[in-house]
Protein backbone atom coordinates (compact mmCIF):
# COMPACT_ATOMS: atom_id res chain seq x y z
CA UNK A 1 0.00 0.00 0.00
CA UNK A 2 1.63 3.30 -1.07
CA UNK A 3 2.15 5.74 1.75
CA UNK A 4 3.45 9.29 1.59
CA UNK A 5 6.86 10.13 2.99
CA UNK A 6 8.59 6.93 1.86
CA UNK A 7 11.97 8.69 1.79
CA UNK A 8 11.76 10.16 5.31
CA UNK A 9 13.86 7.36 6.85
CA UNK A 10 16.52 7.92 4.16
CA UNK A 11 16.57 11.63 4.92
CA UNK A 12 17.05 11.01 8.67
CA UNK A 13 19.87 8.55 7.91
CA UNK A 14 21.62 11.17 5.80
CA UNK A 15 21.23 13.89 8.45
CA UNK A 16 24.12 12.35 10.39
CA UNK A 17 26.36 11.90 7.33
CA UNK A 18 28.92 14.31 5.96
CA UNK A 19 27.69 16.52 3.12
CA UNK A 20 28.32 15.21 -0.40
CA UNK A 21 29.15 18.61 -1.92
CA UNK A 22 32.75 19.77 -1.92
CA UNK A 23 33.20 23.50 -1.27
CA UNK A 24 35.59 23.44 -4.19
CA UNK A 25 36.88 26.79 -5.38
CA UNK A 26 37.61 28.32 -1.97
CA UNK A 27 37.97 25.45 0.53
CA UNK A 28 38.62 21.71 0.44
CA UNK A 29 40.63 21.78 -2.76
CA UNK A 30 42.51 18.70 -1.60
CA UNK A 31 39.26 16.67 -1.73
CA UNK A 32 39.03 17.04 -5.51
CA UNK A 33 39.95 13.57 -6.64
CA UNK A 34 41.53 13.12 -10.05
CA UNK A 35 42.31 9.62 -11.34
CA UNK A 36 45.53 8.55 -13.01
CA UNK A 37 45.37 9.29 -16.71
CA UNK A 38 43.19 12.37 -16.43
CA UNK A 39 43.29 14.53 -19.55
CA UNK A 40 44.19 18.05 -18.47
CA UNK A 41 46.52 20.86 -19.52
CA UNK A 42 49.25 19.88 -21.98
CA UNK A 43 52.88 19.74 -20.78
CA UNK A 44 55.45 20.02 -23.57
CA UNK A 45 59.06 18.90 -23.32
CA UNK A 46 61.20 20.85 -25.82
CA UNK A 47 64.30 18.68 -25.31
CA UNK A 48 62.54 15.54 -26.56
CA UNK A 49 60.76 17.13 -29.55
CA UNK A 50 62.14 16.19 -32.97
CA UNK A 51 59.88 18.51 -34.98
CA UNK A 52 58.00 15.81 -36.90
CA UNK A 53 54.74 17.88 -36.86
CA UNK A 54 52.61 14.81 -36.14
CA UNK A 55 50.69 16.62 -33.36
CA UNK A 56 49.82 19.40 -35.78
CA UNK A 57 48.45 16.91 -38.30
CA UNK A 58 46.25 14.95 -35.88
CA UNK A 59 44.82 17.84 -33.82
CA UNK A 60 41.06 17.97 -34.56
CA UNK A 61 40.60 21.47 -33.10
CA UNK A 62 43.51 23.26 -34.81
CA UNK A 63 44.89 24.13 -31.38
CA UNK A 64 48.50 23.55 -32.46
CA UNK A 65 50.69 25.82 -34.55
CA UNK A 66 54.15 24.98 -35.83
CA UNK A 67 56.78 27.71 -35.41
CA UNK A 68 60.53 27.78 -35.92
CA UNK A 69 62.99 28.51 -33.15
CA UNK A 70 66.79 28.26 -32.94
CA UNK A 71 66.62 24.45 -32.77
CA UNK A 72 64.24 23.93 -35.68
CA UNK A 73 60.52 23.33 -35.98
CA UNK A 74 58.37 22.97 -32.86
CA UNK A 75 54.70 23.20 -31.86
CA UNK A 76 52.98 25.72 -29.62
CA UNK A 77 49.63 24.87 -28.02
CA UNK A 78 46.66 27.20 -27.66
CA UNK A 79 44.83 25.85 -24.64
CA UNK A 80 41.78 28.02 -25.30
CA UNK A 81 41.13 25.98 -28.45
CA UNK A 82 42.12 22.59 -27.04
CA UNK A 83 39.35 20.01 -26.60
CA UNK A 84 41.52 17.73 -24.39
CA UNK A 85 41.17 14.69 -26.65
CA UNK A 86 44.77 13.63 -26.13
CA UNK A 87 45.41 12.82 -29.81
CA UNK A 88 48.71 14.75 -29.88
CA UNK A 89 50.08 12.87 -26.87
CA UNK A 90 48.93 9.58 -28.37
CA UNK A 91 50.56 10.07 -31.76
CA UNK A 92 53.79 11.76 -30.57
CA UNK A 93 56.57 9.30 -31.51
CA UNK A 94 58.98 10.46 -28.76
CA UNK A 95 56.45 11.19 -25.97
CA UNK A 96 57.35 14.87 -25.80
CA UNK A 97 53.73 15.79 -25.10
CA UNK A 98 51.92 14.76 -21.93
CA UNK A 99 48.52 15.57 -20.51
CA UNK A 100 48.77 16.61 -16.88
CA UNK A 101 46.06 16.76 -14.22
CA UNK A 102 45.84 20.58 -14.23
CA UNK A 103 42.17 21.18 -14.99
CA UNK A 104 41.82 24.87 -14.14
CA UNK A 105 42.55 26.36 -17.55
CA UNK A 106 41.03 29.77 -17.06
CA UNK A 107 42.85 33.06 -17.50
CA UNK A 108 42.23 36.77 -17.97
CA UNK A 109 44.92 36.92 -20.63
CA UNK A 110 45.08 34.72 -23.72
CA UNK A 111 48.87 34.53 -23.42
CA UNK A 112 48.55 32.63 -20.12
CA UNK A 113 46.82 29.85 -22.04
CA UNK A 114 49.71 29.35 -24.42
CA UNK A 115 51.88 26.30 -23.75
CA UNK A 116 55.41 26.69 -25.06
CA UNK B 1 -13.40 28.69 -26.57
CA UNK B 2 -9.81 27.78 -27.22
CA UNK B 3 -6.53 29.61 -26.65
CA UNK B 4 -2.99 29.11 -27.85
CA UNK B 5 -0.18 28.83 -25.31
CA UNK B 6 3.33 29.03 -26.76
CA UNK B 7 6.02 27.33 -24.68
CA UNK B 8 9.53 28.13 -25.80
CA UNK B 9 11.92 28.70 -27.55
CA UNK B 10 13.22 29.92 -24.18
CA UNK B 11 11.19 28.58 -21.28
CA UNK B 12 11.96 27.28 -17.80
CA UNK B 13 10.00 24.05 -18.42
CA UNK B 14 12.75 22.87 -20.72
CA UNK B 15 16.16 24.52 -20.89
CA UNK B 16 16.80 23.59 -24.51
CA UNK B 17 15.36 25.62 -27.37
CA UNK B 18 12.13 24.32 -28.89
CA UNK B 19 8.71 25.78 -29.54
CA UNK B 20 5.57 23.93 -28.50
CA UNK B 21 2.35 25.67 -29.44
CA UNK B 22 -0.54 24.28 -27.39
CA UNK B 23 -4.18 24.74 -28.25
CA UNK B 24 -6.04 24.61 -24.95
CA UNK B 25 -9.62 24.61 -23.80
CA UNK B 26 -9.65 25.48 -20.12
CA UNK B 27 -7.12 23.15 -18.52
CA UNK B 28 -7.15 20.64 -21.36
CA UNK B 29 -4.68 20.46 -24.21
CA UNK B 30 -6.48 19.64 -27.45
CA UNK B 31 -3.75 20.15 -30.01
CA UNK B 32 -0.02 20.71 -30.18
CA UNK B 33 2.46 21.82 -32.78
CA UNK B 34 6.15 21.17 -32.13
CA UNK B 35 9.00 23.01 -33.83
CA UNK B 36 12.49 21.74 -33.13
CA UNK B 37 14.50 23.61 -35.74
CA UNK B 38 16.28 26.11 -33.50
CA UNK B 39 19.62 24.38 -33.10
CA UNK B 40 20.92 23.60 -36.55
CA UNK B 41 24.66 23.35 -36.08
CA UNK B 42 25.85 22.17 -39.48
CA UNK B 43 27.50 19.05 -38.08
CA UNK B 44 26.70 16.85 -41.09
CA UNK B 45 28.41 19.38 -43.33
CA UNK B 46 31.27 19.59 -40.86
CA UNK B 47 32.01 15.90 -41.38
CA UNK B 48 32.63 16.54 -45.07
CA UNK B 49 35.52 18.89 -44.24
CA UNK B 50 37.33 16.64 -41.75
CA UNK B 51 39.26 13.47 -42.35
CA UNK B 52 37.94 10.28 -40.80
CA UNK B 53 40.10 10.33 -37.66
CA UNK B 54 39.13 13.90 -36.76
CA UNK B 55 35.48 13.08 -37.42
CA UNK B 56 35.40 10.94 -34.27
CA UNK B 57 35.73 14.02 -32.10
CA UNK B 58 33.02 15.82 -34.03
CA UNK B 59 30.68 12.81 -33.71
CA UNK B 60 31.33 12.91 -29.98
CA UNK B 61 30.06 16.47 -29.81
CA UNK B 62 26.69 15.76 -31.46
CA UNK B 63 25.35 14.97 -28.00
CA UNK B 64 27.16 15.29 -24.69
CA UNK B 65 25.43 12.52 -22.77
CA UNK B 66 25.24 9.92 -25.57
CA UNK B 67 28.82 10.61 -26.70
CA UNK B 68 29.89 6.97 -26.24
CA UNK B 69 27.01 5.78 -28.45
CA UNK B 70 27.78 8.36 -31.15
CA UNK B 71 31.49 7.51 -31.38
CA UNK B 72 30.63 3.82 -31.31
CA UNK B 73 28.25 4.25 -34.22
CA UNK B 74 30.74 6.38 -36.15
CA UNK B 75 33.71 4.07 -35.67
CA UNK B 76 31.63 0.97 -36.51
CA UNK B 77 30.57 2.66 -39.71
CA UNK B 78 34.10 3.50 -40.80
CA UNK B 79 35.35 0.03 -39.83
CA UNK B 80 32.62 -1.51 -42.01
CA UNK B 81 33.75 0.71 -44.90
CA UNK B 82 37.38 -0.29 -44.38
CA UNK B 83 36.46 -3.97 -43.90
CA UNK B 84 38.34 -4.22 -40.60
CA UNK B 85 37.42 -6.39 -37.62
CA UNK B 86 38.37 -5.09 -34.17
CA UNK B 87 39.97 -7.38 -31.54
CA UNK B 88 37.59 -9.19 -29.13
CA UNK B 89 38.96 -7.35 -26.08
CA UNK B 90 38.14 -4.00 -27.71
CA UNK B 91 34.56 -5.20 -28.26
CA UNK B 92 34.12 -5.93 -24.56
CA UNK B 93 35.78 -2.66 -23.50
CA UNK B 94 33.49 -0.71 -25.81
CA UNK B 95 30.52 -2.52 -24.30
CA UNK B 96 31.60 -1.65 -20.75
CA UNK B 97 31.89 2.07 -21.52
CA UNK B 98 28.65 2.05 -23.52
CA UNK B 99 26.70 0.45 -20.67
CA UNK B 100 28.27 2.69 -18.03
CA UNK B 101 27.24 5.76 -19.99
CA UNK B 102 23.75 4.28 -20.31
CA UNK B 103 23.58 3.99 -16.51
CA UNK B 104 24.76 7.60 -16.30
CA UNK B 105 22.16 8.80 -18.79
CA UNK B 106 19.26 6.92 -17.18
CA UNK B 107 20.17 8.11 -13.67
CA UNK B 108 20.40 11.67 -14.95
CA UNK B 109 16.97 11.29 -16.54
CA UNK B 110 15.46 9.76 -13.39
CA UNK B 111 16.65 12.80 -11.44
CA UNK B 112 15.25 15.18 -14.04
CA UNK B 113 11.90 13.38 -14.09
CA UNK B 114 11.71 13.65 -10.31
CA UNK B 115 12.52 17.34 -10.63
CA UNK B 116 9.79 17.84 -13.22
CA UNK B 117 7.10 16.27 -11.04
CA UNK B 118 8.29 18.38 -8.09
CA UNK B 119 9.95 15.58 -6.10
CA UNK B 120 13.22 17.37 -5.31
CA UNK B 121 14.38 14.92 -2.64
CA UNK B 122 14.62 12.05 -5.11
CA UNK B 123 16.31 14.36 -7.62
CA UNK B 124 19.07 15.25 -5.12
CA UNK B 125 19.76 11.66 -4.04
CA UNK B 126 19.79 10.29 -7.58
CA UNK B 127 22.25 12.92 -8.75
CA UNK B 128 24.49 12.30 -5.75
CA UNK B 129 24.75 8.62 -6.68
CA UNK B 130 25.22 9.42 -10.36
CA UNK B 131 28.62 10.85 -9.39
CA UNK B 132 29.80 7.25 -8.82
CA UNK B 133 29.28 6.38 -12.51
CA UNK B 134 30.94 9.60 -13.61
CA UNK B 135 33.94 8.75 -11.43
CA UNK B 136 34.11 5.32 -13.07
CA UNK B 137 34.00 6.83 -16.56
CA UNK B 138 36.69 9.31 -15.53
CA UNK B 139 38.91 6.51 -14.26
CA UNK B 140 38.49 4.39 -17.39
CA UNK B 141 38.62 7.04 -20.08
CA UNK B 142 40.22 10.15 -18.55
CA UNK B 143 37.22 12.45 -18.59
CA UNK B 144 33.89 12.64 -16.81
CA UNK B 145 31.47 13.15 -19.67
CA UNK B 146 33.23 13.52 -23.04
CA UNK B 147 35.01 10.20 -23.00
CA UNK B 148 36.99 10.14 -26.30
CA UNK B 149 37.31 6.38 -25.77
CA UNK B 150 36.35 4.69 -29.04
CA UNK B 151 38.61 5.06 -32.03
CA UNK B 152 38.80 3.51 -35.45
CA UNK B 153 40.28 0.06 -34.83
CA UNK B 154 39.41 -0.37 -31.16
CA UNK B 155 39.61 1.68 -27.97
CA UNK B 156 42.25 4.08 -26.73
CA UNK B 157 42.92 2.74 -23.23
CA UNK B 158 42.97 -0.58 -21.46
CA UNK B 159 41.43 -1.60 -18.14
CA UNK B 160 43.95 -2.54 -15.44
CA UNK B 161 43.12 -4.89 -12.50
CA UNK B 162 42.94 -1.91 -10.09
CA UNK B 163 40.35 -0.18 -12.27
CA UNK B 164 38.42 -3.46 -12.49
CA UNK B 165 38.29 -3.68 -8.68
CA UNK B 166 37.05 -0.08 -8.51
CA UNK B 167 34.32 -0.75 -11.07
CA UNK B 168 33.07 -3.82 -9.17
CA UNK B 169 32.98 -1.91 -5.88
CA UNK B 170 31.05 1.02 -7.36
CA UNK B 171 28.64 -1.31 -9.18
CA UNK B 172 27.69 -3.00 -5.89
CA UNK B 173 26.86 0.39 -4.40
CA UNK B 174 24.94 1.45 -7.52
CA UNK B 175 22.92 -1.76 -7.61
CA UNK B 176 21.83 -1.31 -4.00
CA UNK B 177 20.90 2.32 -4.61
CA UNK B 178 19.04 1.61 -7.86
CA UNK B 179 16.96 -1.08 -6.14
CA UNK B 180 16.12 1.46 -3.45
CA UNK B 181 15.11 4.05 -6.08
CA UNK B 182 12.92 1.47 -7.77
CA UNK B 183 11.15 0.89 -4.46
CA UNK B 184 10.71 4.66 -4.03
CA UNK B 185 9.20 4.96 -7.50
CA UNK B 186 6.80 2.07 -6.87
CA UNK B 187 5.73 3.07 -3.32
CA UNK B 188 5.81 6.86 -3.12
CA UNK B 189 2.41 8.43 -3.95
CA UNK B 190 4.09 11.64 -5.17
CA UNK B 191 5.46 9.69 -8.13
CA UNK B 192 2.43 7.45 -8.67
CA UNK B 193 -0.14 10.25 -8.77
CA UNK B 194 1.86 12.34 -11.22
CA UNK B 195 2.85 9.55 -13.61
CA UNK B 196 0.19 6.82 -13.74
CA UNK B 197 -2.22 7.15 -16.71
CA UNK B 198 -0.32 10.23 -17.91
CA UNK B 199 1.16 10.44 -21.39
CA UNK B 200 -0.50 7.32 -22.81
CA UNK B 201 0.98 5.90 -26.02
CA UNK B 202 -0.76 2.73 -27.15
CA UNK B 203 1.39 -0.01 -28.76
CA UNK B 204 -0.24 0.44 -32.17
CA UNK B 205 0.36 4.20 -32.10
CA UNK B 206 3.96 3.67 -31.01
CA UNK B 207 4.59 1.50 -34.06
CA UNK B 208 2.70 3.82 -36.42
CA UNK B 209 4.65 6.87 -35.21
CA UNK B 210 8.07 5.12 -35.19
CA UNK B 211 8.81 5.54 -31.50
CA UNK B 212 12.20 4.18 -30.45
CA UNK B 213 14.04 3.10 -27.33
CA UNK B 214 12.55 3.15 -23.82
CA UNK B 215 9.38 4.91 -25.09
CA UNK B 216 8.65 1.97 -27.39
CA UNK B 217 9.55 -0.61 -24.75
CA UNK B 218 7.28 1.13 -22.20
CA UNK B 219 4.43 0.55 -24.69
CA UNK B 220 5.01 -3.17 -24.38
CA UNK B 221 6.93 -3.77 -27.60
CA UNK B 222 10.09 -5.83 -27.35
CA UNK B 223 12.48 -3.90 -29.55
CA UNK B 224 16.12 -3.29 -28.77
CA UNK B 225 18.94 -2.99 -31.30
CA UNK B 226 21.26 -4.76 -28.87
CA UNK B 227 19.06 -7.86 -29.09
CA UNK B 228 17.62 -7.56 -32.60
CA UNK B 229 20.78 -6.61 -34.50
CA UNK B 230 23.70 -7.30 -32.13
CA UNK B 231 26.79 -5.20 -32.54
CA UNK B 232 30.13 -5.31 -30.61
CA UNK B 233 29.85 -8.04 -27.94
CA UNK B 234 26.10 -7.92 -27.44
CA UNK B 235 25.61 -11.35 -29.01
CA UNK B 236 27.81 -12.87 -26.27
CA UNK B 237 26.70 -10.92 -23.18
CA UNK B 238 23.24 -12.06 -22.00
CA UNK B 239 20.58 -9.53 -20.99
CA UNK B 240 16.81 -9.12 -20.87
CA UNK B 241 14.89 -6.60 -22.93
CA UNK B 242 12.80 -4.78 -20.32
CA UNK B 243 9.20 -4.06 -21.30
CA UNK B 244 6.19 -2.74 -19.42
CA UNK B 245 2.69 -2.60 -20.82
CA UNK B 246 0.98 0.23 -18.93
CA UNK B 247 2.07 2.60 -21.78
CA UNK B 248 2.32 5.67 -19.51
CA UNK B 249 5.08 7.80 -17.96
CA UNK B 250 5.23 5.42 -14.99
CA UNK B 251 6.14 2.56 -17.33
CA UNK B 252 8.89 4.70 -18.89
CA UNK B 253 10.40 5.33 -15.46
CA UNK B 254 10.33 1.63 -14.59
CA UNK B 255 11.80 0.61 -17.97
CA UNK B 256 14.75 2.91 -17.42
CA UNK B 257 15.29 1.87 -13.80
CA UNK B 258 15.19 -1.81 -14.75
CA UNK B 259 17.57 -1.14 -17.62
CA UNK B 260 20.09 0.28 -15.15
CA UNK B 261 19.98 -3.03 -13.25
CA UNK B 262 20.42 -4.96 -16.52
CA UNK B 263 23.38 -2.74 -17.47
CA UNK B 264 25.05 -3.41 -14.12
CA UNK B 265 24.77 -7.17 -14.72
CA UNK B 266 26.09 -6.77 -18.26
CA UNK B 267 29.16 -4.84 -17.09
CA UNK B 268 29.82 -7.47 -14.41
CA UNK B 269 29.50 -10.29 -16.93
CA UNK B 270 31.85 -8.59 -19.39
CA UNK B 271 34.43 -7.96 -16.65
CA UNK B 272 34.28 -11.67 -15.76
CA UNK B 273 34.64 -12.77 -19.39
CA UNK B 274 37.04 -10.08 -20.61
CA UNK B 275 39.21 -11.68 -23.33
CA UNK B 276 42.95 -11.09 -23.22
CA UNK B 277 45.01 -9.71 -26.08
CA UNK B 278 45.24 -6.49 -28.02
CA UNK B 279 42.75 -3.69 -27.37
CA UNK B 280 43.27 -1.83 -30.63
CA UNK B 281 44.68 -2.26 -34.10
CA UNK B 282 46.90 0.61 -35.10
CA UNK B 283 45.52 2.62 -38.00
CA UNK B 284 47.33 5.25 -40.06
CA UNK B 285 46.50 8.90 -39.36
CA UNK B 286 44.89 9.34 -42.78
CA UNK B 287 42.56 6.48 -43.73
CA UNK B 288 41.16 6.20 -47.24
CA UNK B 289 38.22 3.75 -47.37
CA UNK B 290 37.21 2.38 -50.77
CA UNK B 291 34.19 4.04 -52.45
CA UNK B 292 30.91 2.79 -51.05
CA UNK B 293 28.34 3.40 -48.38
CA UNK B 294 27.58 2.02 -44.98
CA UNK B 295 24.91 2.21 -42.28
CA UNK B 296 25.34 1.40 -38.63
CA UNK B 297 22.79 1.23 -35.83
CA UNK B 298 23.38 1.50 -32.10
CA UNK B 299 21.01 1.44 -29.13
CA UNK B 300 21.86 4.79 -27.56
CA UNK B 301 20.44 5.50 -24.06
CA UNK B 302 17.52 7.35 -25.68
CA UNK B 303 16.77 4.83 -28.41
CA UNK B 304 17.90 3.70 -31.82
CA UNK B 305 20.67 5.80 -33.31
CA UNK B 306 21.51 5.60 -37.00
CA UNK B 307 24.58 6.83 -38.86
CA UNK B 308 25.03 6.70 -42.62
CA UNK B 309 28.26 7.38 -44.51
CA UNK B 310 29.08 7.55 -48.18
CA UNK B 311 32.69 7.49 -49.25
CA UNK B 312 34.14 8.48 -52.61
CA UNK B 313 37.59 7.04 -51.96
CA UNK B 314 39.17 10.21 -50.61
CA UNK B 315 40.26 10.89 -47.03
CA UNK B 316 37.02 12.71 -46.16
CA UNK B 317 33.43 11.40 -46.21
CA UNK B 318 31.37 12.50 -49.20
CA UNK B 319 28.15 12.51 -47.17
CA UNK B 320 27.44 11.85 -43.54
CA UNK B 321 23.96 11.51 -42.08
CA UNK B 322 22.89 11.18 -38.44
CA UNK B 323 19.39 10.25 -37.25
CA UNK B 324 19.14 10.78 -33.51
CA UNK B 325 16.56 9.06 -31.25
CA UNK B 326 14.88 12.26 -30.05
CA UNK B 327 13.90 13.22 -33.59
CA UNK B 328 12.25 9.83 -34.01
CA UNK B 329 10.31 10.30 -30.78
CA UNK B 330 8.94 13.79 -31.54
CA UNK B 331 5.81 12.58 -33.47
CA UNK B 332 4.85 10.21 -30.65
CA UNK B 333 5.30 13.04 -28.14
CA UNK B 334 2.82 15.12 -30.12
CA UNK B 335 0.35 12.23 -29.85
CA UNK B 336 0.96 11.85 -26.10
CA UNK B 337 0.31 15.57 -25.59
CA UNK B 338 -3.05 15.57 -27.40
CA UNK B 339 -6.31 14.77 -25.60
CA UNK B 340 -8.44 12.21 -27.40
CA UNK B 341 -11.55 10.31 -26.29
CA UNK B 342 -11.52 9.80 -22.55
CA UNK B 343 -7.78 10.45 -22.31
CA UNK B 344 -7.27 14.05 -21.18
CA UNK B 345 -3.99 15.97 -21.04
CA UNK B 346 -3.77 18.79 -18.51
CA UNK B 347 -1.42 21.75 -18.78
CA UNK B 348 0.33 20.71 -15.55
CA UNK B 349 1.33 17.38 -17.14
CA UNK B 350 3.12 18.93 -20.11
CA UNK B 351 6.65 19.01 -18.54
CA UNK B 352 6.69 15.38 -17.44
CA UNK B 353 5.08 14.06 -20.65
CA UNK B 354 7.58 15.88 -22.81
CA UNK B 355 10.37 14.96 -20.39
CA UNK B 356 9.43 11.28 -20.48
CA UNK B 357 11.03 10.79 -23.91
CA UNK B 358 14.35 12.04 -22.46
CA UNK B 359 14.52 14.89 -24.96
CA UNK B 360 17.90 16.06 -26.18
CA UNK B 361 17.36 18.81 -28.68
CA UNK B 362 20.94 19.80 -29.34
CA UNK B 363 21.15 16.82 -31.67
CA UNK B 364 17.71 17.21 -33.21
CA UNK B 365 17.75 20.51 -35.12
CA UNK B 366 16.81 20.35 -38.79
CA UNK B 367 16.73 22.93 -41.58
CA UNK B 368 13.62 24.99 -42.31
CA UNK B 369 13.27 27.38 -45.25
CA UNK B 370 12.16 30.93 -44.55
CA UNK B 371 11.25 33.57 -47.13
CA UNK B 372 11.54 36.87 -45.25
CA UNK B 373 9.93 39.00 -47.99
CA UNK B 374 6.80 36.87 -48.19
CA UNK B 375 7.01 36.01 -44.43
CA UNK B 376 6.54 32.35 -45.24
CA UNK B 377 8.29 29.30 -43.84
CA UNK B 378 8.18 25.71 -45.07
CA UNK B 379 9.89 22.34 -44.70
CA UNK B 380 10.85 20.17 -47.65
CA UNK B 381 8.85 17.03 -48.26
CA UNK B 382 10.47 13.69 -48.95
CA UNK B 383 9.91 13.96 -52.72
CA UNK B 384 11.43 17.44 -52.92
CA UNK B 385 14.45 16.21 -50.98
CA UNK B 386 14.89 13.22 -53.30
CA UNK B 387 14.63 15.47 -56.36
CA UNK B 388 17.24 17.85 -54.92
CA UNK B 389 19.67 15.07 -54.00
CA UNK B 390 19.35 13.39 -57.42
CA UNK B 391 20.16 16.70 -59.07
CA UNK B 392 23.13 17.26 -56.80
CA UNK B 393 24.59 13.80 -57.36
CA UNK B 394 24.26 14.21 -61.13
CA UNK B 395 26.29 17.38 -60.98
CA UNK B 396 29.06 15.79 -58.90
CA UNK B 397 29.30 12.47 -60.70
Amino acid sequence: MPRPGYMVSEIYKNLLKKRATILYPFKERELVHLPKGFRGRIIFNRDKCIGCQMCFRVCPAQAIKIIEDERGKRPIFFMYRCIYCGSCAEYCPVKAIELSDIFENIAFNKKDLLVK
Amino acid sequence: MSFYIPIGPQHHVHPEPLLMKFKVEGEQVIDVEINVSYTHRGIEKGFEYRDYMKGIFLAERICGICNAAHTLCYTQNIEQLLGKEIPPRAKYLRLIVEELSRIHSHLLWLGLAAHQIGFETLFMYVWRDREKVLDLLETITGNRVVTAYNTIGGVRRDITPEIEQKIRKSLDYLEERTKYFKKVVMEEPTVLVRTQNVGILKPREAIELFAVGPVLRASGIKHDIRADDPYIAHDEVPFNVVTYDTCDVYARILVRVDEILECINMVRYSLDHLPSGEYRIRMPVIVRPPPGESVSRVEAPRGELLHYVRSDGSDKPYRYKVRTPTLANIPSTARMLTSRGDYIVYIADIPIIFGSIDPCLCCTGRVMFIDIEKSKSWVWTYNELVRYSLKRFERHD
